[in-house]
Formats: C-alpha cells, structure tokens, sequence
C-alpha cells in the first residue's frame, strides 16, 4: 500500500444556483487574456444540456478518456502514444473552436465616438478571433436555464425511459465543472511531451509550461475537455486548482467565491499502488466502488505510517471530502466510466415534485411527510445515474434518500416534535453532523486545506524583464511570437493593460482591452472557416 | 509489451519523475517551479474594500486586488461578523455581475472626458462669445426655436465631443441660472434612485438639487418596486426580513420571486434552510432557477397570483376560523388587524354596501381627532374606543394612549347565534366576469347605524359561509361558479385545486405549530401589476390570519428594489438639505413621467372603465389625468411644477403664503399639472446620476425620447397635440455608455465605485459597510461628489448676481406620519423657503444649523443631535468662513459618510434611545433595552469589517447580535401600533376611492385587457423579469455578461408559441405593439409557458441591436413596449396610512400587463 494524499473537492449541486460567480472569479483571475478568451477553467452548466464544448461526453466522438482493452487492460480511448506520434499534426478528435465557441467582443468605442447620424449609435460583435463582424451563434453557457434545445445533451440518450421535455415535466439542475485532477489522468497519459504531471504532494494535474510543445493530445485525451489550447502561446493551460492559494492554505477562487456555498475543499488519502486496479474493473458500474475503496481510512494505521506530515495527516481526518464522500457517500464522481478515477465529486440534487404525480393525488407522500419520495422528483434518477455512477441508479437513490431523509429528521426538531431517525444507514450523530456540513457550512468546515510542504511556497522565478509584455519591445523570440520562453501572464496582462489602457486617446488596441489586442491571434493555429480568407 | 507501453517507458526516462507503477501518471516534485507564472500571476500589490453601488440589493463587501496601480479583479470578503453558531453565515456575498466589474474601469465603454453635443457647444460658444454671458448664452439657444430645435433633435444621434469639466460645469450652471430665474427652480429634477447602494453619491447630488429649490422625483414607486399594498396594510413603506431570517421559516413560499437570480447573494439561506425541514414552495410562470429549489412548483398563469391567494384565504378561513377557532390566529387577529372594529354597512337599493370605519365621533365624543378614532363591541357588547388608532397618534390628549393596550376582548364577528338575530345582505364587488357577489353578514345597530366588523365582511368577500347567513355561497370547495374557491381558481390560475389546497393546509398547520414562522418571498413577479396591490393584499391576508406577521421566521419578505437605507435619518437630512432649509420639494416619478412625457394624452378610456361594478360614478366622465389633478388639487399628491408660474415670483409678495392662495382662488393662478403641456409648465433641465433611466426604468421609452426630449423615436403615431422636445438640458453623470448618456445634451464622467468613499446598506442583510477607493479617478473622471461640488460653485458665481436672495413659495401634500396625515380632502400646504442663490456651493460643503435647531424627523419621532453637531465639528472640522462659518465640513465624501453614521439611529444609539423615549412617552409603553446607547459606528470602522447596525425608531424591529431582524417585531411584542388609522394592520380601506375601485377588502382583479382598453391587438403575454446577467442596464454591456449569456438583447418564448410563429432558436424577431418595437434574438425553451413571452429587464440598445424591419430605426429597450398606466387609488391622500411620503406612497409604473405581437424578422440584420 502506498498511501498518498490529495486535495479533491466537492460541490453539493442541491445548493447551485446556477450563478455562475465561479466562472467569472476564476475567468478574471486565470484567463482574461489574449491567446484563452474561449477558455473557462471553471464552468457550470445547465443539466439537461450540451456542455461546454458543446457535447463533450460523447466519447463515441471525442474519445476521451480510457477504456479496456478486450484483455482487461486500459488504454487511451483515443489510442495510446504511439498512435498519438502518428496522428500529431492531424488530430481530429479535437473540438473546434466552434465547438467551444467563437470568443467575440463589440465595438464599444463607437458609443462614444460615432459622429451626428441618424440613429442610434450601436455596438454590433466582432470575433475576437478574427476580428470581423459576427452572429453570434454559440457560447460557453449557451443553453443556460434550458435555453434553445438540449435534447443533444448526450446523456440524457442514456436515460432509457423516454424523458419529455415539455414544459409540465421541465426539469433542470446546474453542473460546475473543473479539472477533475483525477487519480488516473489520461491528458498526463496523452502527453507526447511528458508536460503534463500530478503534482506528488497534493494530486493537483498541471501543465508544465517549459515543457509543453503544443501537441493538443491532452485535449483529446481528456474525457472532459478540460485541458485548453492557448492559440496565443501555443501551449496547452488548464485549471491549476488555484495550486498558488492552495498552497498557502487559502480555497480555491471557484470555492471561496461560491455564493451557494456548496464548495468543499480537503484532503483524500488514497492507495496510489491500486489505482491501475481500480480504474480496471470490468463492469464499469463498478468503478464507483472501486474508487471509494481506494480511499484510506485517515484513522487507519498505513496512513499514520505513510509519513505525511503531521498537518496533513490531521486535515485527512478533519476532510469534510472523506466525509461527504466515504461516511456519508452522498457526495459521487462524475463520469467513473471515463476511468480517470475524477477527483471532484458531486451531491446530486432534489428536485420538486412532477405535477403529473400531484395532480392525481400520488404525489408520493407519506401522510404528515412534506417531502416528496425520490422517486416522484422530476430529475429521473436514471439521468443522474447517467452522470455519476455509470447508469447505476442505486447509489444515486441512496444519496438522495440521505439527504430527504435529513430533511424530514430536521423537520420535527425544527418543528419541536420528537424526530426519528430513518433507516438510511446513519446514526443520530452522523446525520447532525452531515447537517452541520451541508447546512450550516461554516468556512472553517468547509475549507480544511493545509499548507503545502516538500516546497517553500512562493518561490517566484518569473522576474523578467519588465518590457516582456506581450507587444513590447522584449518580445521579439528568434522564431516569433510563440517561440522561447512563454509569455509571463502576469506581466502580460498589468503592463500590457497598463500600457494600453492608460493611453490618452482610444485606439484600435483598445477595442477589447480585456481580451483582445487588436492584432488577432497568429495565423493558422486555428482552422480556417469555410469561405474565409 | 506493447509499443505505446515501450513510448511511456521512454518517456519515464526523458524527465526526471516518477511514473506511477503502471505507467499511467506521472507525478513530479516540486511543481511550484514549472507554472510559476500563475504564481506570479495570483501575486498583487494591495487589496482594497469596497462593493458595487448598481441599484441591486446585494450590498456584498468586496476585495479589490490591485497590481502596479491597475485594478485587476475582484473577489467576495468573507468577513461578515457571524450570525450564530446554529445557522448558516453570510459570507461570501457576490454575484457573477458585481465579479465581472472590474472589466468596466478599463473597458471602451468607459466615460473617460466631459462630453457634450457638437451641435449644442458651438451654438453655446458662439453665443457666449458674442453676449459675454453664460446665462444669456443658453437663454438665446433654449428659446431660439430653431437652435433649440437642432440640438434636441441631435439628441441619441452621436456627435458628442469633449470638452473641459469647466466649459461643461458653466454650460450646465448657466442652464440651471436661466431656468430657476426664468420658468422657477421646480422646473429643475433630478434623479438618482436607491441611497442605500450609495448614500453619500446619492445624497450630495440631491442636496444641490434640493439648495436650489429643484425637484427631485421618487424612483421606488416609479420602478414599481413599492408594494402599495405596504402602506395600505402596514403604513410602513416596505419593511423585511434579512436574509438570515428565512432560516428561521418553516416554510417558504416564493411567490413570483426568483431569488437565485435576483437574490443571488441570499439564495443559499433558501437552500440551507430546507435541510432544517423547510418546505420551499414556488409559485411561478415558468420553470426558473428558483423552482430547481422547490419541493412544490405551482405554474401559475402570470398575473393570477392573487387568484390563488384568495382561494387558499377561503380554504384557510374556512378550516381554521370557521370550522374550528385556532387560538393563535383568533388572538392574534384581534390584537393586531382591523378584523375586530366595525363598519357602517350603506343601503344600496334592496341591500347594503360597506361603507366606512365607525368612528368615536359616530358615538357622540368631542375629543379632538374623535374621527379617526376607531371602535370595536367589546365581547360584552358595548361599543369601545380602543388605544393606538391614528387619532391618538398627533393629539395632546393621545399623549400616552398611541398603543395597542386591550382593556376589552373584541369581539371578532357580530354571529354570536345561529341563525343571528341581526343581518344585512351586503354586495360585493367581483372582477371575474360575474354580476356583484349577494352575501349576509350579521349586524348590529350602534350609535343608530348599522354596523358589522371586518371580519365578518372578510368572510362574505371570501365566500366562506355560515349557516343562516343569507345571500349566494359556494356549497363547497368544489364549486366553481362562486369566488373565491380552489376550484374556482383552476381554469384562472392553471393550479390544481386540490394542490391550492393542500398547500394552504400545509402553510396554515406549520404556522399554527411554530408560532408564525411561515414566510412568503414575494418579487416583481407578483408585484409590478396594475392591480399588484390587490394581489399582495390577497397574499398578506394569509399570513396577517396565521399570525405570520411580527414574527421571526415568519410573514412576507419582499425584495424588489428598495434596498433599505439603514441610517436613513442622516441620509435624509444630508439629501434634502433639510440641515440648511426645509421642506425639500419631493415629488411622486410616475405622475412626473406621466405628465411630462405625455403618456397621458394616450390614455383615451374612461377613468370610470376599470371601477367597480357597485361604483357611485366618481370617475365617470374623467380620464386618467384629471384625476391626477384632482388628487394635487386635493394637496394628496404633489406635483412639479406646482403652478404655472414661477414660485419665486409668488414670493416676492410680503405674504406670500396668502398672496399665493388669493391668486389660486381668484383663478390668476392655475395647477401645472391642470396643463402639463403649457410651456411655462415643463421641466427644463434633468439630471441624472447613479441611474440609467432611458436605458432602464423608463416604462414608455419612446414617449419620453419624442415628447420629453425631442428625439427620433420609433412611436408610430405620435399625438400631434403634444409637443416635442420639452427638456432644455439632459444632463447624464456615469462610468459608462449607456442610453441616459447617449441621449444626454452633457456627460460627465464619473468614478466608479472601486474609485471613491461611500456607505452601502441593503434590507438583506443587518450591516453597512464602506466603499474605498482602490485607485484615483483615472483620466478626468471624478466622483459624484466632486462633480457636484464643481457644479455648485460655477452656480453659484453666476447664480449670485443672477439669481442672488430668493423667496420660494414651495407646494407641499399631506404627509405621511406628520399630523398632515389626518387632513382628509384639502389643498395643498404651502411653505415659503428663503434660498440665498450665491451661497449654494457654500451650503452643500457644510453641516447646516437646523440640524440641531429643528432635529433631524424620522417617521413621526425627531433626534436631536447637538452632540453629534459638536462631535462632527471636531472630525470633521469647521468651516473658517462665509455663511457657513463655524459649521461642521462636509467638503469630502468620507466626512459625509461620517455625518450620515453620526445622525442615524441604527449607528448611534444615543439618538436611537432618544426615539424610543419619545416613542414611549407617545404610547406610554417601554421600550427599554431596545436601544443599546453606546453602539456607536464611525466610518472607519466600516471600511473595517461590515458592521451590524442597531434597533432604532428609524425601522420597525428588533435587531441585536442574538436576533435576526425581521420587521414589526417591535409593534407586536412591545404593542407599538402600526402607522395606520386603526393602529393595526388593515384588511379593510374605506376611502371612498377605493370603494369606486372595489377594492375595499382583499380581493381578485385579473390583468387589464389591453385588447379592450387600448385595441392592442398582440396576444403574447409581454413579461420584463429580472436578468440573470445585469441588474437592470448594468453589466447587460459587461463582455464577460455577454459571453456566459448569449451576448445581446433576447426574447424567451416557448417551444410551442416558436413552432406556431415559424421561430427557431437564435433567429432574429421583432416584437411590436403600440408603444414601439424591440429586435432581438429568440431563445426558445420548454421552460417557457406557452403564451408568455419574457424580455429580461434592461437590454439597453447599445449593444448588438440592429435597425427594425418596421419603422428602419434602431430597435428600442425593453421597456419600449410598455407604458406607465396610472392606478387612481395609488393617488388617494390625507388619510392616515394613506398619505403621501416619499418613496412611501404614489402610483406604481407598472409595466406587466402588456401584450406584444411577435414576428419572425429578416436574418439579414443591418446596424447602421
């Protein structure tokens, strides 16, 4: 047993409220810049739906993620590396910008500008890609709140009753999402470079900027597409889980900013030597358990003697994680059958009633029960199971009669009447306290981070030079813009905007100031569209 | 092996690291040196305190992180002090709007210089050149028709140029000179909603505007966000939980609120509280992000909410009152509603209507104010005067006797036998398409009238019948010819019968068990109907019978707008100027818009058209604005301007009070609003801060583009009687591009909220908290307060000659919680303000004498702050010269932040506790240990940590750090009356105007048929909820709004209505009506009911708007589909809680019951 800790995540999706402040701290914070307009670390989507890229759980498509070989072995879906070698400048398992969307501004400074006409000055968009004029026709977030149709939301193909969606039956739930920094990461499987790694001494998955050449395989190999393609730098960037705070002992943005509260950050301890054995089962319904029982009792002696410090060892066992996940096990992973063993995992969400059931009077109820049974809520069981447990809709029920079952518990204290405990498999105590961490979610219980070690946090090497910004007159590498070292995001961004933005007058370079340079992004990284020159 | 094992091998070798035993991962050390430029990306230089001061109700603290002197982004403060250790806390507040603000400072939209119109500066430069004065200069252009002509039409067409803060400060002085001397200074308004998102940005522009004597206009009537349902039960403008209180609810119902959208900051207390065993209701048209939460969602059809709430009153009043007595809700009913007092009943032809409240005076007393006395039967029978109604309120005699102390049980119902001795069959008014209802009640004969309660005419209006009783009844819940029954309801409403029901049963049961904790989250949904009032009321009623009310946890929450100015009394003083002179003029937005952008020229029905089918006729005959004329006339409403002619004039008289009253009698001089389209009669010069109304909250945009402005507009037909262009100067103060500013004759440009000092508080939650700036003003742009102060002094140098020491004979209407409120039908009241023109500039930048002089009045109590004078004087310090010599400063925005904390209540509990001494000697109840004396919060503090405030006279509950505030506390558990005529929350209102409307009692009016009242001719059900991604025109611009959003101006529909009208998703539609067109792309969804088509509120035409296929212009806002529709009893006045206040009282721009027709357009779309 080789126990191993990780810092993994949950988020209770019966408190999203869909808000979308994850993504926009995050976006401000990580990708508001040239080369990642199109690219958000952090998104949430409305279930059913497509996802951003659009349909990015087809994997019959994008081949993402692992699966077995017919001798029970894995193997990147989208073939190992030597395929990869092969296909390197053709990769056509790779979403197009248009499957994530083309990242478009507008021309603002014609409000201010435009000369006596006779109308209404107007902003209309321009593709921040190449800087014509657009419709806009897709986005990161495009079927927000159900908007247009979500019927190509792949799994709800899976759901085997046939779901409506009409307006009687409506449901929807929200799903944020981030790099999972799986415990099997097929991107750091997918890397012709080795720059993808995990880190040894939290599990967070990084790029490794130095080493990164552009090849785009983490993209495909990532089941979830959250590995992205600056077109600027030509390197592949992704969610870092804020490894800069965390190390520090500070949430993640995406957390801390949550106004749902529903984001919950700890330690896992893991047994790193059964992880190929646990991503290997052949039922893939079974991979949900797999992965639970990889998971290390922090109480157990092989953990104590794992020789972590002793401030991680403590948060292993204070982990609201360990306990929504594995005491609790209302908390499940998203996709298991992608086989990454994913490490951020969901609370699946009550829903209301079906009016269909309530109208005729079986609205499921017990008497004197406000609260519905879990098999009268509009979100099918079936479509949950579909994300979470590979179509298996036991534990996704047992999770939610948890959560129904501490309602109605809750209800008769709240109400001053003598509750009593359900038979949903957790004492008296454990059901206050799974209350205490959903309910009353205090900071301190819902963030147990500690600091980092094996590294003296806060060694800055990017110094530079200060004219390095992107357009200064540092910038001129031997091979153009995205040779030599990368581009510092940081200065990039102060000085470059500084630089721009500070000017007197408004200039074509500042039409987008926050993402755009005027200057579009370098030739022929991108398909050229049909009909374009 | 395979040749991929055989590469991952290699791979092994090429990098130092550790390959998991299989191969599969790769694990590196020391990975804090590959991506350090993320770490250097995170690093910054400072982090600075400070929230977003868009009229939202968030009042969430943020941290603003800044590197090299740039603003950079911005993340929540999660300091918020904690609310206990059993519940949930506040932290983090923020919503993915205010974490995208950052993008503004540096963004293109961004308002960097002053600009003006091209046209208007060379016009304004040559004259000037030529006469040598400013004020002669705008004179000639404003009056030369053909100049003045050029410029207005320019209006929203570009051509703004930059010009200089001082070429722009003296235009702007000169324009306010000319119009003050010319036409009379309430020809100038000014606009600025919401103090609470920033008082002190607020507050400076609206003291300028009050030292002059201008206008300013009132916005939460006028964005229909104030229920008027809330002075008309409680006599209290709006008062709610904080958020924290829903976790004290045991059950929820959200009742056309989407609370994580509009709400986005409080949401998760909803989300927490159902794991304490809170049931969560939704009651809503669509399938929205409020009913992901539900355990219940009602689909109700829009506007029939009240429908609903009147079936579940019936079953409620049914099971709970007349089946069985439920001691909690019978108690409390008698103690705190008008249920028990008694009502004359009217002979009509061969049956009874309701008439009024008996009084004491009905009973022969002579005591002073006997007629707003009212009266109860004691359970003995005999007829009592009880304490705390609102004739013992503004009496000497009532000193001591304004509470709610019951010598004698009253009686609540008159049916002591079966059958009653005594009964009348009343008629009562009914709007669902049948003929008046014919129900008994039982009666009694006192002081020879016959009489019976409220309750017993409640349980008629209710249909709940009782044997004996004659009249028409439902024989049961399943009768569905008879209001108010479930079934009744159904094919209304779309809900179930059997669900109203059984969630009726539900919310009654868990009131009965917990005391009250049931609380209702009411929104815009509900509220912004013609008839939202009749609606709420229907809504209250269920929770004033279950003793909701008062309670923690409990009664109704309404978040629409408002947001709550906490330390209102030193807000008020600071921007009404009231600490130099008083009274301020304040005037009512919707009647001011109603008039000046001639919406009421379109109004052709017959005021009589909407009246009761028992009506006398009081408005037959009339239409809408003669009834406005009536009510200004009557001193219930105040209007701008007051008279046509200038009011310094009239104070030129030696009395000038008598003189003006002479020429009114004499018919000399006229009402303004008698003819709002008098040149004399128009307002002049507009300005507008902190507000984007032509983008915005301007209902009926395109009247006031053609009448108010003389712009282009895309009104089909304009009345050709009305004239165009009536405003002399359109004078915009902002951050960013916005309508206001494109249609603006000057724009100044203003500093954001990241780059100033300013206070923010919200009714959400109990703390203010500051605004501090992150960086300077960038490039010339300067913050409210330093633009006014700019303002004031180019005014004052030319005002003093021009202009110099003025009488101003100011028209005022009975005021709200002022003895003014017993006045009934009267005239206006007329004050004569002295206004020393030279000295404005003076007078903004210091504390005046009248603050402890006359005391600083706040809802019927007045501090009196000398301390407070003194204390400000020494951190402040005091002015060295002029007229304000020896005066505290208030020069800077952080020292008027320090005055608004100083003279509040609820930050400083000295004067706190002087309120509640006088409270108590009024009522002669305590209300000791209320008050905390030594709370005390300073403005440092605030910039701090958020800070909670204190219980103070200033609101209506209790708050400390052990209690969570929710309002009327204070009135139910320290029997301090409500600000009514009874004293007690009302169920009934007998002003004969609300007789003529039907409206007397709770009752179901649907929404107004537009078919019938106007021709339109569209069938699509016309809804402006509140965006996911703004709030309202702010951030709709925002680039990282856009593209989480589908990035410009949308119109949601269902599959259905799409499918008949050929529209797929994403196509480009045009929606038409009378009013204007709007373009937009169509979002089709199966959320969306059929029938009902949502343009989310405030999609500016800025952005990705295109030219209309119908009239070739470029398509309008959302609200140019809408208009203002006047209510007349949102006019009544002089009647206890029915008076005018400020924000308190005045008609709603409603803007919901609209109906468009919508078409699928070219997909060739043109911008220019």
């Amino acid at each position: 047993m080789k126990v191993m800790a990780q810092i993994a995540m949950v988020m209770n999706l019966d408190k999203c409220i869909g808000c979308h402040t994850c993504s926009v701290t995050c976006k401000q914070t990580w990708t508001n810049r040239p080369g990642v307009e199109y690219v958000w670390f952090n998104n949430v989507e409305t279930r059913p739906g497509q996802g951003y890229p659009r349909r990015y759980e087809d994997q019959e498509r994008w081949r993402g993620g692992w699966e077995l070989t017919r001798g029970g072995r894995l193997k990147p879906k989208a073939g190992g590396r030597l395929r990869k070698l092969l296909t390197i400048f053709a990769n056509p398992l790779m979403p197009s910008i248009d499957d994530y969307y083309q990242p478009w501004t507008y021309d603002y400074q014609n409000l201010t500008d435009a000369p006596l006409s006779d109308d209404v000055p107007v902003a209309p968009p321009r593709s921040l890609i190449t800087g014509d004029p657009m419709k806009i026709e897709w986005s990161a977030n495009w079927d927000d709140d159900l908007g247009g149709d979500p019927s190509p939301d792949p799994v709800l193909a899976t759901v085997s009753e046939q779901v409506k969606l009409s307006f009687e039956q409506a449901y929807m739930f929200y799903l944020p999402r981030i790099c999972e920094h799986c415990l099997n990461p097929s991107c750091v499987a997918s890397c012709p470079s080795g720059a993808l790694y995990k880190r040894a001494e939290d599990g967070i998955v990084l790029v490794d900027q130095d080493r990164c050449r552009g090849w785009r395989m983490c993209v495909t190999g990532c089941p979830y597409k959250k590995v992205y393609f600056n077109h600027k730098t030509g390197k592949a960037e992704k969610c870092t889980f804020c490894y800069p705070r965390v190390e520090v002992g500070l949430p993640t943005v995406c957390s801390e900013t949550c106004v749902g509260r529903l984001r919950y950050l700890g330690v896992l301890l893991y047994d790193a030597d059964r992880v190929t054995e646990a991503a290997s089962v052949a039922d893939e319904r079974d991979l949900y358990q797999a992965q639970l029982d990889l998971f290390v009792d922090p109480y157990d002696p092989a953990a104590e003697r794992a020789g972590l410090p002793a401030d991680w060892l403590e948060a292993a066992r204070r982990s609201p994680i360990y306990d929504l996940i594995k005491r609790y096990r209302i908390a499940l992973p998203l996709h298991p059958e992608y086989r990454t063993l994913p490490m951020v995992w969901y609370v699946p969400p009550l829903s209301p009633v079906v009016d269909a059931l309530s109208t005729t009077g079986h609205d499921g109820e017990d008497a004197g029960n406000l609260f519905a049974a879990i098999d009268s809520l509009r979100i099918p069981v079936e479509y949950l199971a579909g994300l979470f447990t590979a179509g298996d809709p036991a534990p996704v029920t047992a999770a939610l009669r948890r959560l129904a079952a501490m309602r109605s518990y809750m209800r008769a204290v709240n109400l001053g009447q003598d509750p009593v405990l359900p038979d949903v498999g957790l004492s008296e105590e454990e059901l206050n306290a799974m209350y205490r961490l959903l309910a009353l979610a205090k900071y301190d219980d819902r963030y147990v981070i500690p600091t980092a070690y094996g590294n003296v946090p806060g060694v800055v090497e990017e110094g530079g030079c200060s004219l390095d910004y992107d357009g200064g007159p540092g910038m001129q590498g031997p091979f153009g813009e995205a040779s030599g070292r990368p581009v510092p995001v940081s200065i990039e961004s102060f000085h470059g905007l500084k630089e721009r933005q500070t000017g007197d007058e408004i200039t074509q370079d500042r039409i987008n100031l926050l993402n755009w340079d005027g200057r579009g992004a370098p030739a022929g990284l991108f398909p050229r569209r049909k009909g374009k020159s | 092996m395979s040749a991929e094992d055989l590469l991952l091998k290699t791979g092994r070798f090429l990098r130092r690291s550790a390959t998991g035993r299989d191969l599969h991962t790769l694990f590196l050390k020391g990975g804090t040196e590959g991506d350090a430029f993320y770490r250097d990306r995170w690093s910054h230089d400072k982090v600075v305190r400070s929230t977003h001061g868009v009229n939202c109700t968030g009042s969430c603290s943020w941290k603003v992180y800044v590197k090299d002197g740039i603003i950079t982004w911005e993340t929540q403060e999660t300091d918020y002090p904690g609310v206990g250790p059993d519940r949930p806390e506040y932290e983090p507040r923020g919503c993915p709007r205010g974490a995208a603000f950052s993008w503004y400072t540096y963004s293109p939209t961004r308002i960097r210089y002053p600009y003006a119109r091209g046209v208007l500066v060379e016009m304004y430069a040559e004259a000037k050149e030529r006469l040598g004065d400013p004020v002669a200069a705008w004179a000639e252009i404003t009056t030369n028709p053909e100049q003045r002509r050029r410029y207005q039409s320019a209006r929203g067409r570009g051509g703004l140029v930059r010009v200089s803060w001082d070429l722009a400060t003296e235009l702007v002085a000169a324009a306010h000179v000319h119009t003050i001397k010319t036409y009379g200074p309430d020809r100038v308004a000014g606009f600025s909603p919401i103090p609470a998102m920033s008082m002190v940005s607020q507050a400076v522009g609206s003291r300028f505007v009050s030292l002059i004597g201008g206008t300013m206009l009132s916005f939460y009537d006028w964005y229909a966000d104030l229920p008027v349902a809330s002075p008309q039960v409680f006599g209290d403008q709006t008062d709610v939980p904080e958020s924290a209180d829903w976790w004290d609810a045991a059950y929820l119902m959200l009742w056309g609120s989407n609370v994580p959208v509009t709400r986005t900051p409080d949401a998760h207390w909803m989300a927490e509280a159902r794991y304490r065993g809170q049931k969560v209701v939704v009651v809503s048209p669509d399938y929205n992000d409020a009913a992901k939460f539900a355990d219940e969602f009602l689909a109700v059809r829009p506007g029939t909410d009240g429908a609903l709430a009147m079936a579940m009153g019936h079953v409620l009043l049914k099971e709970f009152f007349v089946d069985r007595d439920t001691p909690p809700f019978t108690d409390y009913v008698r103690r705190f509603t008008d249920l028990p007092f008694l009502v004359t009943l009217e002979r009509r032809g061969d049956a009874y209507v309701p008439g009024r409240f008996l009084s004491a005076e009905d009973l022969g007393s002579e005591e002073e104010a006997a007629g707003w006395k009212t009266v109860f039967l004691a359970e003995s029978g005999e007829p009592v005067v009880p304490n705390g109604s609102a004739g013992f309120r503004w009496t000497d005699s009532g000193e001591g006797r304004w509470n709610l102390d019951l010598d004698h049980q009253p009686k609540l119902t008159l049916y002591d036998s079966q059958p009653p001795p005594e009964c009348a069959e009343v008629l009562l008014p009914r709007f669902d398409g049948g003929r008046p209802l014919r129900r008994g009640v039982p009666t009694k004969q006192v002081a020879g009238r016959t009489v019976t309660t409220v309750y017993d005419l409640l349980l008629a209006q209710y249909g709940v019948p009782r044997p004996g009783l004659p009249g028409t009844w439902p024989t049961g819940y399943d009768d569905a010819s008879e209001p108010y029954t479930p079934a009744w309801q159904e094919p209304i409403t779309g809900v179930p019968a059997a669900r109203a029901e059984k969630i009726v049963r539900e919310f009654a049961r868990t009131a009965e068990a917990t005391g009250g904790r049931c609380m209702f989250i009411l929104g815009a949904g509900t509220t912004q109907w013609f008839h939202g009032d009749t609606t709420y009321r229907a809504f209250l009623s269920l929770l004033l019978l279950t003793g909701c009310q008062g309670r923690n946890g409990g009664g109704w929450a309404h978040y629409v707008g408002q947001e709550k100015c906490r330390p209102q009394a030193g807000w008020a003083l600071l921007a009404g100027a009231l600490d130099w002179q008083r009274p301020p003029r304040q005037v009512p937005g919707a009647l001011f818009w109603y008039l000046h952008t001639d919406q009421w020229r379109y109004d052709h029905f017959d005021a009589g058209e909407l009246t009761s089918p028992l009506a006398t006729g009081l408005f037959r005959g009339k239409r809408t604005s003669d009834l406005v004329t009536e009510a200004v006339r009557n001193g219930w409403m105040p209007m701008a301007p007051a008279f046509d002619r200038n009011p310094l004039e009239l104070g030129e008289a030696e009395d000038p009070v008598a003189h003006t009253r002479a020429e009114l009698a004499a018919g000399r001089l006229r009402l303004a609003a008698e003819t709002p389209d008098d040149p004399r009669n128009w307002p002049r010069v507009l300005t507008l801060w902190r507000s984007n109304l032509l983008g915005s909250s301007a209902k009926g945009s395109e009247y006031f583009l053609h009448h108010l402005l003389g712009a282009t507009s895309n009104l089909e037909h304009p009345d050709p009687r009305a004239p165009a262009g009536k405003l002399d100067l359109l004078l915009t103060l902002d951050f960013r591009m916005t309508s206001s500013t494109i249609f603006s004759d000057v724009v100044l440009p203003a500093a954001t909220w990241y780059e100033k000092h300013d206070l923010s508080s919200t009714d959400m939650h109990p703390f203010v908290h500051a605004f501090n700036p992150a960086i300077s003003p960038p490039w010339q742009t300067r913050t409210d307060f330093a633009a006014f102060h700019a303002i004031a002094r180019s005014f004052s140098a030319l005002a003093k000659d021009h202009l110099g020491v003025r009488r101003d004979v100011v028209a005022l209407a009975h005021q709200h919680d002022t003895p003014g409120e017993l006045a009934g039908r009267g005239q206006p009241e007329l004050a004569v303000v002295e206004r020393d023109y030279g000295a404005v500039a003076e007078k903004l930048a210091a504390l005046g004498p009248l603050t402890e002089k006359l005391g600083i009045p706040v809802k019927g109590v007045t501090f009196r702050p000398d301390e407070e004078v003194t204390w400000l004087g020494e951190r402040c310090g005091l002015v060295p010269r002029g007229v304000a010599k020896g005066r505290p400063e208030l020069d800077t925005e952080a020292k008027a932040c320090e005055a608004i904390l100083a003279l509040s209540g609820v930050s400083n509990g000295r004067l706190a506790a002087q309120g509640f001494r006088q409270l108590a000697r009024r009522t002669g109840r305590s209300f000791e240990g209320l008050a905390a004396e030594g709370h005390r919060i300073v403005f440092a503090d605030t910039q701090a940590r958020p800070v909670p405030v204190a219980a103070s006279p200033e609101w209506s509950g209790k708050e400390s750090h052990d209690r969570r505030y929710a309002p009327f506390t204070i009135n139910v558990e320290n029997g301090k009356p409500w600000h009514t005529l009874t004293g007690r929350m009302h169920f009934f209102l007998d002003h004969e105007w609300m007789h003529e409307y039907g409206e007397a009692l709770p009752i179901y009016r649907p929404p107004l048929d537009l078919a019938a009242l106007y021709g339109e001719s569209g069938t699509l059900r016309y809804l402006t909820p509140h965006s996911k991604w703004s709030i309202h025109s702010e951030y709709q611009d925002n680039l990282l709004m856009l593209s989480l959003s589908r990035g410009g101006p949308t119109i949601w529909m269902s599959t259905e209505d799409a499918a008949d009208l050929g529209i797929a998703d994403n196509d480009w539609v045009e929606a038409v009506n009378r009013n204007g067109v709007v373009v937009a792309r169509a979002i089709v969804s199966h959320r969306m009911p059929k029938g009902t088509v949502f343009m989310y509120h405030a999609q500016d035409r800025l952005i990705d708007v295109p030219k209309s296929e119908a009239t070739g212009l470029r398509g309008g806002v959302h609200n140019a589909l809408t208009r203002v529709l006047i209510k007349p009893t949102h006019l009544i006045g002089g009647h206890a809680q029915l008076s005018y206040g400020f924000n308190y009282l005045g008609p709603t721009g409603n803007q919901r019951d609209e109906i468009t027709t919508i078409r699928r357009r070219s997909q060739e779309v043109r911008y220019r």
